[in-house]
């Protein structure tokens, strides 16, 4: 492996020697250099200290590697940004990125793009200022990634998601912290991801495994969501209009599972998130409510309800089991009218898990749970299916129905990261 | 390795190269007499733009050597009102094989070099040069150069993260211009030019080129120009190749021609499969239009904050558009091309407004519509 030390060095040391004395331009152009001049199997080691960027810093070589001294210790600040969208974009495969922060980007704090073989380990993405419509929409966002791990980390402040896994393949989430983001978890449109021992907290909404339509990659399955703790999220959604969907999500929920299928939710601590804790959705529910009012334009229906006909917005094969869920849905975020109103009718609380009850006719499978929506010694969590389709009229509050079992799905094997996931990450107590 | 292709000289002996020589020498200007360029394959490039030999300069004005073929586009990208002078050049019995909807399929050794020029302030009619970008066909990839120019204007040299240039001038409607022009560094070239992660060049296709151009011996058209000398072979006459408006022209082409143009070329390298945005799903390309591929009420997936906007395109509702938002921007994020531009292109603007304004289908259902 080459090693390439900073020219960084001295720099910030106080100034030591006159022809060491570099101006923050030096210092981006100077990493900007090495990283495009970096040859594959690179180390860039970056010393202790804050550095300052006002543009993008980009990397697209092969196996390099990006190391600072700590997530407290080595900043990359991009406060006062001028140019580019992104703190840090990556677009290479076989990259690691450990023990550097990245602070107060204009857009999206580390975006890595279209990497196979990718590590973010202990690092920090976060906006100093706090939760703020005007901060970038994601703080770690890999996006149409293969074999992905992220952990170790920490994300705060995003008006989206703190970290996000999009249109990814075998991705392994665990041991982060996300908090006072919108969002704590974004897993969207990806397959086969385990996300464990992560924490969720003082975001928005803790954690949301689900896919969405107009995106390239459609079908995202197979998601195990274990031993997580997802709780305290009722921070007030700070996420601007234009983020669409995520802008409607009530404050005060712990996690929330959309238009996929193949999901398995174990061993959680999933506690006091004041609107639901558990949210079992379809589109429509999650989504197409804010866009209710978008249904009398043809065209807004063309987009939204046959437009992508790849899209399947139905949940189905969800696992929910061993978790340990409480305390929430005590006083539903009053933003959120369809929330609030029906949390009025149910006497001013929200059961622990709480399902829309959206079943294709089309599955072959008949009777009161077609979709296998499984519920398994959840300890005295409360249940509501609330007959989204029915208009409400029928809702189901015994959990009887919905009582079964499902086939544990398979750990996330990362071939490169051979010892990524617990061999057996199975059910917990 | 250095490859140099070198085209005989065809009136000029070793005497008169010699002397070429010598005059370098006195003169310490690298551009020169040379009448033939010099074509580097591989790494490491040329320090000085010089020493490829596409052209000589005076007083900011390129002048091209032989064989290094001037042209320009029905509808570019906007580049905060620089100037453009774009020049390719191939090595002699090489041509590019003509494709009708992509960029052209080049030779190894082609060059395209393309140069950003601002007036120069306070000096009318002149101009100032600011960077020429060199895009070469190497046999694996193409290799994108940026060359700075020196305040002198006599050499431009290869720097990989060129630092912001302070522009100030007043332009010939009286307006005055005064912003820093941001270089791309080379990845960030990469950022337009990338497609499935290979660098490609964006401009020239064939309906960008179907145009008359007004070289030295007279206007014709640069498919017939360019298949004439040599450059490119299996093109049909231009009556039959497509033919894309210009955005700023009303006789050549429709409003919605015209702003499809103008998305073509300013916003599809990236929003198209494949491209930087790919994975937004939106696509600007020509020819292509499924509604939510163009944005129509379609939520944006990665965007910031978009001024209480909701949708990428609201038919009929400029105001509620995020597309006209972005382009009415130079914030960071905000703003798009989100690289590449430190200024509002006023008269483009202008023209997506009115097609955005014209286009049909409702109001994406908002309650009320600006």
């Amino acid at each position: 492996m080459r090693r390439i030390a900073l020219p960084l060095c001295a720099l910030l040391l106080a100034g030591a020697a006159c022809s060491c004395r570099q101006t923050p331009a030096d210092i981006q152009k100077h990493l900007q250099e090495q990283l495009i001049t970096a040859k594959p199997g690179a180390v860039i080691e970056l010393p202790e200290g804050k550095f300052h960027f006002d543009r993008t810093l980009s990397l697209t070589v092969d196996k390099v590697t990006l190391r600072g001294k700590g997530m407290d210790k080595t900043i990359l600040s991009f406060a006062g940004q001028k140019e580019g969208a992104q703190g840090l974009l990556v677009k290479a495969n076989d990259f690691t990125i450990e023990d550097i922060a990245v602070e107060d980007s204009a857009g999206d704090a580390l975006t890595i793009q279209g990497g196979t073989n990718i590590i973010v380990r202990r690092v920090r993405a976060e906006w100093t200022r706090g939760a703020n419509p005007a901060n970038g929409p994601y703080a770690i966002y890999p996006v149409e990634c293969k074999n992905l791990l992220v952990e170790d980390s920490v994300a705060r402040g995003a008006a989206d998601a703190g970290i996000y896994v999009g249109q990814s393949e075998n991705v392994v989430i665990r041991r982060n912290r996300s908090e006072y983001n919108v969002d704590g978890y974004e897993i969207e449109n990806s397959e086969n991801v385990d996300a464990y021992d992560n924490i969720a907290t003082h975001n928005t909404g803790g954690m949301g495994v689900f896919n969405l339509p107009n995106l390239p990659r459609q079908g995202g399955k197979h998601v195990r969501v274990f031993h997580n703790q997802i709780v305290d999220n009722n921070t007030p959604n700070f996420a601007p209009v234009s983020l669409g969907p995520i802008h409607d999500l009530p404050s005060g929920t712990g996690i929330y599972v959309m238009a996929i299928k193949d999901v398995e939710v174990f061993g959680n601590k999933i506690q006091n998130n004041n609107t639901v804790n558990v949210f079992l959705i379809h589109y429509d529910t999650g989504v197409g409510d804010s866009l209710r009012e978008t249904a009398s334009s043809p065209i807004t229906q063309q987009v939204f309800a046959p437009g992508d006909k790849r899209y399947y917005p139905f949940l189905q094969q969800v696992y929910l089991h061993g978790n340990d869920i409480s305390g929430g849905g005590k006083s539903a975020d009053s933003r959120i009218a369809v929330m609030k109103a029906m949390a009025d009718a149910l006497g001013g609380s929200l059961p622990d898990i709480l399902y829309d009850g959206r079943v294709d006719p089309a599955w072959p499978k008949k009777g009161a749970n077609p979709g296998d929506i499984c519920l398994g010694n959840n300890g005295a969590a409360s249940f509501l299916n609330f007959d989204a389709a029915g208009g409400m009229k029928h809702p189901v509050r015994d959990v009887k129905n919905y009582t079964c079992a499902l086939p544990a799905l398979s750990a996330v094997s990362i071939p490169s990261l051979a010892a990524a996931s617990p061999a057996n990450g199975t059910s917990a107590p | 390795m250095l490859a140099r292709h070198r085209i005989a000289p065809r009136f000029a002996g070793f005497a008169l190269l010699g002397l070429a020589c010598l005059a370098m020498v006195f003169s310490g200007c690298d551009f020169s007499f040379h009448r033939d360029v010099h074509l580097y394959l591989e790494a490491p490039f040329p320090h000085k733009l010089s020493a490829w030999h596409l052209f000589t300069v005076a007083r900011g004005r390129l002048t091209p050597n032989a064989r290094v073929l001037p042209y320009d586009l029905n509808t570019p990208l906007f580049s905060d009102y620089a100037d453009k002078y774009r020049f390719v050049w191939m090595p002699p019995g090489n041509s590019a094989e003509y494709r009708e909807d992509v960029p052209f399929e080049f030779p190894v050794g082609t060059i395209f070099a393309k140069s950003f020029a601002f007036p120069a302030d306070g000096q009318p009619g002149e101009e100032r040069l600011i960077e020429t970008r060199l895009l070469i066909r190497t046999r694996s990839r193409w290799v994108p150069l940026p060359y700075i120019w020196n305040a002198s204007q006599t050499e431009a040299t290869l720097q990989l993260v060129p630092d912001p240039v302070p522009i100030r001038y007043t332009d010939a409607a009286g307006r005055a211009r005064d912003f820093t022009y941001q270089i791309p560094n080379t990845n960030e070239c990469r950022e337009c030019h990338d497609n499935n992660k290979s660098l490609q060049p964006i401009g020239p296709k064939a309906r960008n080129l179907n145009k008359d151009f007004s070289y030295s011996d007279g206007a014709a058209n640069q498919l017939a120009r360019w298949t004439a000398v040599g450059y490119l072979r299996g093109a049909p006459v231009p009556a039959a190749a497509p033919h894309a408006a210009k955005w700023s022209e009303p006789s050549s082409g429709s409003l919605d021609e015209r702003a499809r143009a103008y998305l073509d070329n300013n916003c599809a390298h990236c929003h198209q499969p494949g491209g930087t945005a790919g994975y937004t799903g939106v696509d600007f390309r020509l020819g292509h239009f499924d509604p939510a591929g163009f944005g129509v009420c379609k939520h944006p997936n990665s965007a910031g904050n978009m001024g209480d906007r909701r949708y990428d395109l609201v038919p009929g509702h400029p105001d509620d558009s995020i597309l006209v938002y972005r382009l009415e921007s130079t914030a960071p994020k905000i703003m798009m091309p989100q690289i590449g531009r430190a200024v509002v292109h006023t008269e483009g603007v202008a023209l997506l407004r009115e097609w955005v304004t014209a286009l049909q289908g409702g109001a994406c259902g908002l309650a009320t519509p600006r």
